[in-house]
């Protein structure tokens, strides 16, 4: 029994406790039966804690540590881009300048905020190969469906009111068809070859004049470049449709190749993997879009402009698709990523890919022996590799996961992509060293061992963390969203 | 030029080449077509050494007026409140910044709790029984409960009032676009939703009537009115309401919302030019397995101890792909934990006692504004926003008000051309008797 217990913030509450100081009210008090009628006042107040400041404190700093963050250890997970988050990226969002803007100042008093907008759509625009770049999506799969809907009002433009299929790889992110749902498209699934890339055969079978879109990631999602990329736009702009690039995986091509001459006309990025900004344990991330000369006329209001030294608000856009996002997208953690893009330069976004892509390169070589490969070739920034040879010893890859919690590690992405086999999906990252690569591969190499030797010990991990694994199928068919004094006992 | 956040050395590289079995970093990428590849650097800006990126990113945020040097009476969906500094520090906690989704319970149970409770007090607030873990924002959370009302009636036409946040009807618009539906806005009436409006296009066939409570020009919508209408047929009704109200005003749930939604942005998320701030989703027991956005719940390990998990998954884009009815994925968990550090700081008494200073401080105000000869639109009850008609337009009189250091309220006449000369007044508990006095005094002096 290892379980430690650890109080919810509801049951630390005492009555009459507070944790604030508010102002005092300077003004002569009415009653407030007169301001607020009465039948529009609550009954009895929220259920909400009541705790000293350093009750406070104790509560969210004993749950930081039962957290893992990048900060606390490596954290390979694939397709994630978990790497280092700088600390002066969270300095520079706190600038009263930048922190305390509200959104509807005139554009007079925020000049600075509108000139860094400016120059991250030009920088995001340059990095991408794409005219065009709108702030305002919240997150990668915000961005996505941003881009559909743009491809969507420009084949209605031309009356192409028949385009109703966006075609997905089979090694897609889940999101990609959903996004593809949520605007008004049917998918299309596009199988890979054995080389892990889209069989261009099944493309050409596919594609068509109901075609709208294919969206690609690429590196894919096993971490190989679509070498044939040339020639799939070619297949897919013959046949009317456009290109769409889930950016998930730009950590591997910046400055390299980019998605606007490999003949995407459109683009997002997620700024909390490849551009540094916190994944905050879920969110908030920024997912802007790019897009080629001929989708311009059709991003959401408004972009921002320049006039001479005068940056300003764009709203004449007639045919925008409207707002996708209130206000001007996730601003605030787009001045952690232009922070970050003018801390690294040109050439230091290009060492970025080019260290990413060799640590990846690296673990796959030392970690091929121990485990399947079923995908040979140079890898990108990320990798897969099978856990069917552990299977066959009892051993499935989430019990290699959980094994990995003991010795401090969050675990690569598993089970996905859905093609391989009881696969784990490994990104290193750029900001990791050398010596945790090792310590990594070691790890893993030991349980490879302990699969053939001492099964029992992957199959029963974690063994060192503050919980065991826990019953998710309770947890869905009888769910406890809430707390509650009836649940929970009566403090 | 060497970087302090690549740990790579010459010595590493030639060793990992080794391994790999290439003579250069190059070979790596040579399956990528050399036509597509690019040449030279990127035309972006050359790195700049911490000392130079500081006074770069200082210039700019010094470019920018913000709303501690200038006193701001702007509200309009976007709050300056009260920070408690502790808030800060506990966000700081890199444990939680640089965490992914909680994908692994057992190593990321301090953010699954947060959530878990995070949930709690979003129920408490709402009067509803079940909260999500978080959407983007008020005006996209608005935007899914519409999407999640046809899909659960399958009916087509969304109601959604005039008096309704502008830029959420602009975001349900294109969404709404997405799906195929239909939005038809009713109208507004002396400040607050046209009953008869409503009733006469409620035709019984219809997803979900939305409604904003407080609503967008600071009234307070007769809700029991408007749920008996919405509930005519098997339609939804959904009610976009700022959390820190709650405090004190009767919750949604209680007059029968299905659905509640908005933004916790006033409990402890800076203005940040509006955004990241937070969205919060809010439904009743019957809709629990249509939420979109992840869940957390309580469950036990082995030894039965308490633990909490991602739960609910089916429902989500990661396992329905194309059969998924919303595609979010990333949500924004830490401004969820923010605004639940920020309610634990305030607690069950300093919500209501924030809530309550924000009714006092704008109807006095209200009051200070009539007194300098300054007329007001709606004499009606309002939470901390009112209408104010001006003898200018609301554009030249806040250029003035900026020669007084005064961030003027919102120009009305950007969404409802008829409302020209109206000004949108915010005063939350920030604002001193003595920032009013001064406001009311230089308006009642602008002919």
């Amino acid at each position: 029994m290892k379980s430690q217990d650890q109080s919810l913030i509801f049951e630390v509450s005492q009555e009459g406790r507070i944790g604030h100081s508010l102002p005092e009210l300077d003004i002569p008090e009415v009653d407030i039966n007169e301001l607020i009628p009465e039948e529009y006042q609550r009954e009895k107040e929220a259920e909400l804690p009541e705790v000293s400041e350093l009750q406070l404190v104790r509560h969210y700093t004993a749950l930081s540590r039962r957290n893992h963050g990048v900060d606390s250890g490596f954290y390979p997970l694939g397709s994630c881009t978990m790497k280092y988050n700088p600390k002066i990226n969270e300095d520079v969002a706190r600038y009263p300048g930048f922190a305390h803007l509200h959104p509807y100042q005139s554009e007079e008093t925020i000049q600075g905020a509108l000139e860094l907008m400016y120059k991250l759509q030009e920088s995001l625009g340059e990095i991408t190969g794409m005219d065009q770049v709108t702030l305002q999506p919240a997150a990668g799969a915000h961005g996505e469906w941003t881009g559909l809907m743009l491809i969507r009002a420009y084949h209605e433009a031309n009356g192409d009111y028949q385009r109703t299929k966006v075609i997905v790889p089979d090694s897609a992110h889940g999101t990609n068809p959903a996004s593809a749902t949520v605007a008004g498209f049917d998918s299309v699934t596009v199988r890979s070859n054995e080389k892990g890339l889209v069989d261009l055969d099944h493309l050409r079978e596919v594609v068509g004049d109901d075609t709208a879109a294919l969206m690609l990631t690429n590196p894919n999602t096993l971490g190989l470049f679509e070498e044939q990329i040339v020639e799939m736009a070619k297949i897919v702009h013959k046949a009317g449709g456009k290109l769409y690039y889930d950016g998930a995986n730009s950590n591997a091509i910046l400055g390299i190749t980019r998605p606007g001459d490999m003949g995407f006309d459109v683009v997002h990025l997620n700024l909390h993997k490849t551009f540094t900004t916190p994944h905050g344990g879920g969110g908030p991330g920024s997912g802007p879009v790019g897009v080629k000369k001929d989708l311009i006329p059709y991003l959401p209001k408004p972009l921002v402009a320049k006039d001479g030294d005068w940056y300003y608000f764009d709203y004449d856009i007639p045919e925008s698709i409207g707002r996708v996002k209130p206000y001007y997208g996730n601003f605030g953690i787009n001045v952690r990523a232009y922070t970050y893009i003018r801390t690294m330069g040109p050439e230091g976004l290009k060492k970025v890919s080019e260290y990413a892509v060799l640590n990846a390169n690296y673990m796959f070589r030392r970690l091929e022996p121990y485990f399947d490969a079923p995908y040979t070739k140079h890898c990108k920034h990320e990798f897969v590799l099978s856990g069917r040879r552990q299977k066959k010893l009892g051993v499935r890859t989430l019990d290699i996961a959980k094994r990995l919690l003991d010795f401090g590690y969050h675990p690569p992405t598993i089970y996905f992509p859905l093609n391989v086999e009881e696969c784990l999906m490994i990104e290193p990252t750029e900001t990791e060293s050398k010596e945790t690569l090792d310590e990594f591969v070691d790890a893993m190499i030991q349980i490879a061992k302990e699969a053939e030797e001492n099964p029992e010990i992957v199959q029963e991990a974690p063994h060192h963390t503050v919980i065991d694994r826990l019953d998710e199928t309770t947890a869905a068919r009888k769910p406890i969203l809430r707390y509650t004094k009836e649940i929970n006992g009566v403090i | 030029m060497k970087f302090r956040y690549l740990p790579m050395t010459e010595q590493d590289q030639r060793a990992m080449m080794e391994t790999i079995g290439i003579d250069s970093i190059e070979e790596l990428f040579a399956d990528i077509p050399k036509e597509i590849r690019y040449n030279g650097q990127l035309k972006i800006e050359k790195e700049l050494n911490e000392t130079k990126l500081v006074k770069e990113m200082s210039r700019l945020a010094e470019k920018n007026i913000n709303v501690k040097q200038y006193t701001s009476f702007l509200g309009a969906g976007v709050y300056e409140h009260y920070i408690p500094s502790v808030v800060n520090h506990m966000l700081l906690r890199s444990e939680f910044y640089t965490a992914y989704t909680p994908y692994q319970p057992e190593i990321s149970q301090g953010e699954l709790q947060a959530i878990f409770e995070f949930q709690t007090m979003v129920c408490e607030l709402t009067g509803m029984d079940i909260a999500n873990s978080s959407m983007y924002d008020g005006p996209t959370a608005l935007a899914e409960a519409a999407m999640m009302s046809a899909g659960q009636t399958k009916k087509k036409t969304i109601l959604v009032s005039k008096t309704v946040h502008p830029e959420s009807r602009e975001v349900l618009k294109s969404n709404a676009k997405g799906q195929n539906l239909t939005v038809v806005e009713v109208d507004e009436k002396d400040g607050v939703t046209d009953l008869e409006d409503l009733a006469t296009k409620h035709n019984g066939d219809i997803a979900s009537v939305i409604v904003q409570y407080p609503n967008f020009l600071g009234n307070i919508e007769d809700l029991a009115a408007i749920e008996k209408i919405a509930h005519q047929g098997k339609g939804l009704f959904i009610v976009s309401s700022n959390p820190l109200s709650l405090g004190i005003m009767q919750p949604p749930g209680k007059f029968g919302a299905d659905v509640v939604v908005g933004d916790v942005q006033p409990f402890g998320i800076p203005m940040q030019l509006g955004g990241p701030h937070c969205g919060y989703f809010a439904v009743t027991k019957k809709l629990m397995r249509k939420v979109p956005g992840r869940l957390v719940g309580q469950t036990t390990d082995q030894h039965g101890a308490r633990g909490f998990v991602l739960t609910l998954q089916a429902r989500e884009q990661h396992i329905r792909r194309d059969k998924a009815t919303s595609n979010i994925c990333s949500n924004q968990a830490l401004n969820a934990l923010g605004a639940s550090i920020t309610m634990t700081a305030l607690g069950k008494q300093g919500v209501k006692e924030m809530a309550v200073q924000n009714v006092q401080k704008a109807n006095y105000a209200k009051e200070a504004l009539r007194n300098n000869g300054v007329e007001i639109v709606y004499d009606k009850p309002f939470f901390n926003e009112f209408v104010i008609r001006l003898p200018k337009s609301v554009t030249e009189v806040n250029k003035e008000l900026l020669n007084h250091s005064v961030l003027g309220g919102y120009d009305l006449s950007r969404d409802y051309p008829e409302k020209e000369n109206l000004m949108l007044v915010a005063v939350t508990e920030l604002r001193t008797k003595e920032e009013i006095d001064h406001f009311a005094s230089v308006l009642g002096g602008i002919k």
